[in-house]
């Protein structure tokens, strides 16, 4: 090894100590412990075989997939809004949209409360315009606002970014060329954004996934996976089961997240 | 021919109005729930409402009961910005000196933390050093976790500066004028990716003040951070005091969110996304 | 070879067409103009002033101002968008699409039309060998070069028959020899096809060698309206002189039917006392020694020889610099005291 190797090998080795000493090898830890419960390596396959995992496994992919297509459609139309006017307050109104980006879960789940819980602010509205109090917090209504809460931000600003480097000339194209403004989203603008929509919605995807504190503060009677887990290991103290589950819905999440980045490559090397 | 002129006409304005409204509505959405905390924050009664008189005292009980979170959650920060300083700007150097398949490795390992659910990482903390009684009490534990989530987030800024930068020509400049390696780093590389050590270090400290879903699992009742008490208070204790205790959180808060958008000017979008969000699976 | 859209070729009128936006700015003041059916039209100008947004209301990218209306031959067209007018156009970026290869790109305008496939298929194949783009039918935009999206551009513009061909700074992107042999090949195709071409440029060569007609812009107004010839020879004030070509510029005071400037008198039929300029093209005069009779003196300031002839400045004959094209072998150099010699038909009063 030479004396540049050597120095380049020194200075990424505390990073490298921190990583193999408090990740992988507690990862490595607790995918060995996950095979050796009471269930051995049966407890991998229990979140299909077993009904309560597995359902909850359901609920959560259903509840994550429903929120990135809302929060893709909804960050998307507002992104595309925002990049394509000038006004004035469109910067306001950009931070504004961008402000949850670093709200903890909890916090998410708190914002739902004020909008959705007994004394939030659409139960109020509710009451007031129909005689009838809605409270939706602690239901999937209410996990999916949560969601969707902090899903939004991410989204849209991923879809301005993109909208602004694409050229308005290609809509002037495709317009010239007879297409009217459905054609030239489907033909133009979304192609364009595909990268985007992808890797923003695996994100979106893989967070809803492995959420944890919205739900926490929020769900009461839902049992989305993260909730299960952590029931688990805190009151069942089955600390097997709770490590083969976190586990898989880690393999779950980088694996979009991996075939996302593999996916919005090719899509972006495609569009040039 | 005029109505189907007017018709033409009309399309575009109704496409417009549309887009504007789910623009607001979303806005709503977002801001709303923030402004009406607030509002309950320092509400004498939020059932009754702001007729029932505006009040500090929630605000002065939540400095009461969560003093020391705060303290907890700032000490936390700042040492995990020096620690994620320290080990994370040499390892982007290295990132972006050495293209090699190993250093593609290390890239990708490195951003695991992230895409791995945050509880997943804190059991496997948990279950691995929690036998360690010391270590497990003591806010070392808190941090340790902090630093695998926030590490990534350091390296990938900085290394998205020194990839703009000609990293390998500047070095070479230097040396040619017979600069050592120690030379070099202080006098050419810091003072060129200033810009990113400064982006990564405002983002580590934003995220470790909201952190959650690692320190929840890893906190002890003798080491809570704000994010902890905050869970601890919308369960148990009264609206008024949750809303409150949020408001001293937007207070921390928010000034990093609006420094991060300044000192990343005009490109703020793409920035953000590009060093912030890049695979950071976490709510 | 294509049926030629020519026979469907329409004429363009701008009926009082001003453009305001919405910050206030006048990007073209209230504009009436008749382009005849099959002729191509050239908007010349500096940026800013007006051309390329001209462009864009006949497009119908932009709205005119209230009272303006555009027409395509009996056919007022202002409320309809450029989706609905059937024009072709090429962006100075090409615009052209990424996410379809080369084919696809120029079939796009008869898929929107629904041209039933093999249809489709056969024109695109025609325009794919007229436009000598053959062989990348299946390319990828990001694999050809400048000159062939170019073409690509082009191709899939005129594959619609549109009733106008619009070019915005079509060869403004491409470095010097493409653009004249794309030029080359721009005119051959806009005779063969007689189709009604607006053609937007900052280039007054371009615009000499293709324009029928040359719309000289200034700030948002025209400043003349001519074939090339008569914007070349009688550029209707300084601005247009200046901007097509060289104009040398002599400035003076009228005395006894002549212009007195610093290196002699030139005629000028203009009453005694009078401050007037005269202007001439730098191949209108000719350089000749000092001994020899000429009209105004002046020493030579630097020679640039250009292989096929040579251009001589002169200082010392006006207030500003002279500029000389000689084609004869006569070597000048720097210093020489020198005579020039006018033709009085080529001066210009220039107002």
């Amino acid at each position: 090894m030479n004396r540049h190797a050597r120095r380049l090998a020194l200075l990424i080795a505390p990073a490298a100590a921190v990583f193999c000493a408090f990740w992988l090898l507690p990862m490595v830890r607790i995918a060995v412990l996950g095979a050796t419960g009471p269930r051995g390596l049966a407890a991998y396959s229990a979140i299909v075989t077993d009904r309560r995992y597995f359902d909850a496994l359901v609920s959560t992919v259903a509840l994550s997939v429903a929120v990135t297509v809302a929060t893709v459609i909804v960050s998307g139309i507002a992104g595309l809004f925002l990049a394509r006017n000038r006004f004035p307050g469109r910067g306001l109104l950009t931070a504004m949209l961008t402000l949850p980006l670093a709200f903890p879960g909890v916090v998410i789940g708190f914002m739902v409360i004020m909008l959705g819980g007994r004394q939030g602010l659409i139960g109020d509205l509710s009451q007031h315009l129909f005689g009838l109090r809605i409270v939706f917090a602690y239901s999937i209504g209410g996990l999916f606002a949560g969601y969707l809460y902090f899903s939004i931000p991410r989204v849209i600003l991923t879809m301005i970014a993109a909208m602004e480097k694409l050229d308005p000339a290609l809509e002037e194209a495709a317009r010239s060329l007879g297409a009217g403004p459905w054609r030239v989203l489907r033909d133009v603008v979304i192609p364009a954004l595909k990268p985007a929509i992808i890797s923003s919605g695996a994100i979106c995807f893989a967070t809803s996934m492995g959420a944890f504190g919205t739900a926490f503060t929020l769900a009461t009677r839902i049992d989305v996976l993260p909730l299960v887990i952590y029931t688990d290991f805190t009151y069942s103290a089955n600390f097997a089961m709770a490590a083969a589950l976190s586990i898989v819905l880690g393999v779950i999440t980088w694996l979009v997240l991996g075939l996302a980045r593999t996916l919005a490559g090719a899509s972006a090397a495609a569009a040039g | 021919m005029s109505t189907l002129a007017q018709r033409l006409r009309f399309g575009p304005r109704l496409r417009f109005g549309l887009q504007l409204f789910v623009t607001l509505a979303a806005c709503v959405f977002l801001v709303a729930p923030v402004l009406m905390s607030i509002l309950a924050g320092v509400t004498r009664n939020y059932f009754i409402g702001i007729r029932s008189g505006l009040t500090l005292q929630w605000l002065a009980q939540v400095w009461e009961l969560y003093r020391q979170t705060i303290y907890l959650s700032l000490q936390v920060a700042l040492t995990c910005v020096a620690v994620t300083l320290v080990i994370g700007v040499p390892a982007a150097y290295v990132l972006a000196k050495s293209r090699s398949r190993l250093t593609r490795l290390v890239e990708e390992l490195l951003v695991l933390p992230i895409a791995v659910p945050g509880l997943a990482t804190g059991l496997a903390l948990i279950l691995t050093y929690g036998g360690l009684r010391e270590f497990r009490a003591s806010w070392l534990f808190i941090l340790v976790g902090h630093v695998l989530f926030t590490l990534p987030f350091m390296v990938r800024s900085v290394l998205a500066v020194m990839t703009t930068i000609d990293l390998n020509t500047l070095e070479e400049g230097a040396a040619s004028l017979g600069a050592s390696f120690r030379q070099r780093l202080f006098g050419v590389i810091v003072p060129n990716v200033r810009s990113g050590i400064l982006a990564g270090a405002l983002m580590v400290v934003t995220l470790s003040i909201g952190e959650f879903n690692i320190t929840w699992m890893l906190h002890t009742p003798l080491t809570q951070t704000i994010p902890v008490g905050l869970a601890d208070t919308y369960a148990s204790m009264r609206l008024e005091i949750g809303s409150a205790y949020t408001i001293v959180f937007f207070v921390m808060i928010i000034p990093l969110l609006i420094a991060m958008q300044m000192i990343s000017g005009r490109r703020r979008p793409a920035r953000i996304v590009e060093t912030a969000d890049a695979g950071a699976a976490r709510e | 070879m294509p049926a030629p859209p020519g026979n469907s070729a329409v004429s363009i009128r701008l009926d009082g067409c001003g453009k305001t936006f919405a910050d206030g700015t006048r990007a073209l003041e209230p504009l009436t103009l008749d382009v005849r059916a099959g002729e191509t039209i050239v908007f010349l100008g500096p940026s800013g002033c007006g051309k390329t947004t001209t462009l864009r209301l006949i497009a119908g990218l932009e709205a005119p101002d209230a009272g303006g209306h555009v027409w395509f031959g009996g056919e007022d067209v202002t409320a309809l968008p450029i989706e609905k007018r059937n024009v072709g156009m090429v962006f100075q970026s090409y615009a052209l699409f990424p996410n379809m290869s080369v084919a696809e790109n120029i079939a796009y305008g008869l898929k929107v039309r629904r041209v039933a496939t093999p249809m489709r298929a056969a024109r695109v194949s025609e325009m794919l060998s007229l436009m000598h783009l053959n062989e990348f039918a299946s390319r990828r935009i990001d694999q050809l070069s400048g000159g062939q999206r170019q073409r690509v551009a082009l191709a899939r513009a005129l594959i619609v028959k549109p009733r106008v061909l619009l070019l915005d700074e079509p060869l403004t992107a491409l470095d010097a020899k493409l653009r004249e042999s794309l030029r080359i090949e721009i005119d051959r195709l806009l005779r063969e096809l007689e189709i009604t071409t607006v053609y937007v440029t900052h280039d007054q060569a371009e615009a000499m060698s293709l324009g029928d007609r040359i719309v000289v812009m200034e700030r948002g107004r025209v400043a003349q309206i001519g074939t090339p010839q008569e914007i070349y020879y009688h550029p209707a004030n300084r601005f247009v002189a200046d901007f097509i070509g060289t104009m040398n510029r002599l400035h003076g005071t009228v005395r006894g039917g002549h212009l007195e400037v610093a290196g002699g008198r030139v005629p000028c039929d203009a009453p005694d006392g009078e401050a007037a300029e005269l202007g001439f093209r730098p191949e209108d005069a000719r350089v000749v020694e000092a001994e020899a009779s000429g009209d105004l003196a002046g020493t030579v300031a630097a020679v640039f020889f250009l292989g096929d002839r040579t251009r001589v400045i002169v200082e010392g004959a006006a207030d500003g610099l002279i500029v000389v094209e000689s084609s004869g072998r006569r070597p000048f150099t720097k210093g020489d005291e020198v005579r020039i010699a006018l033709r009085r038909e080529t001066l210009l009063r220039l107002k």
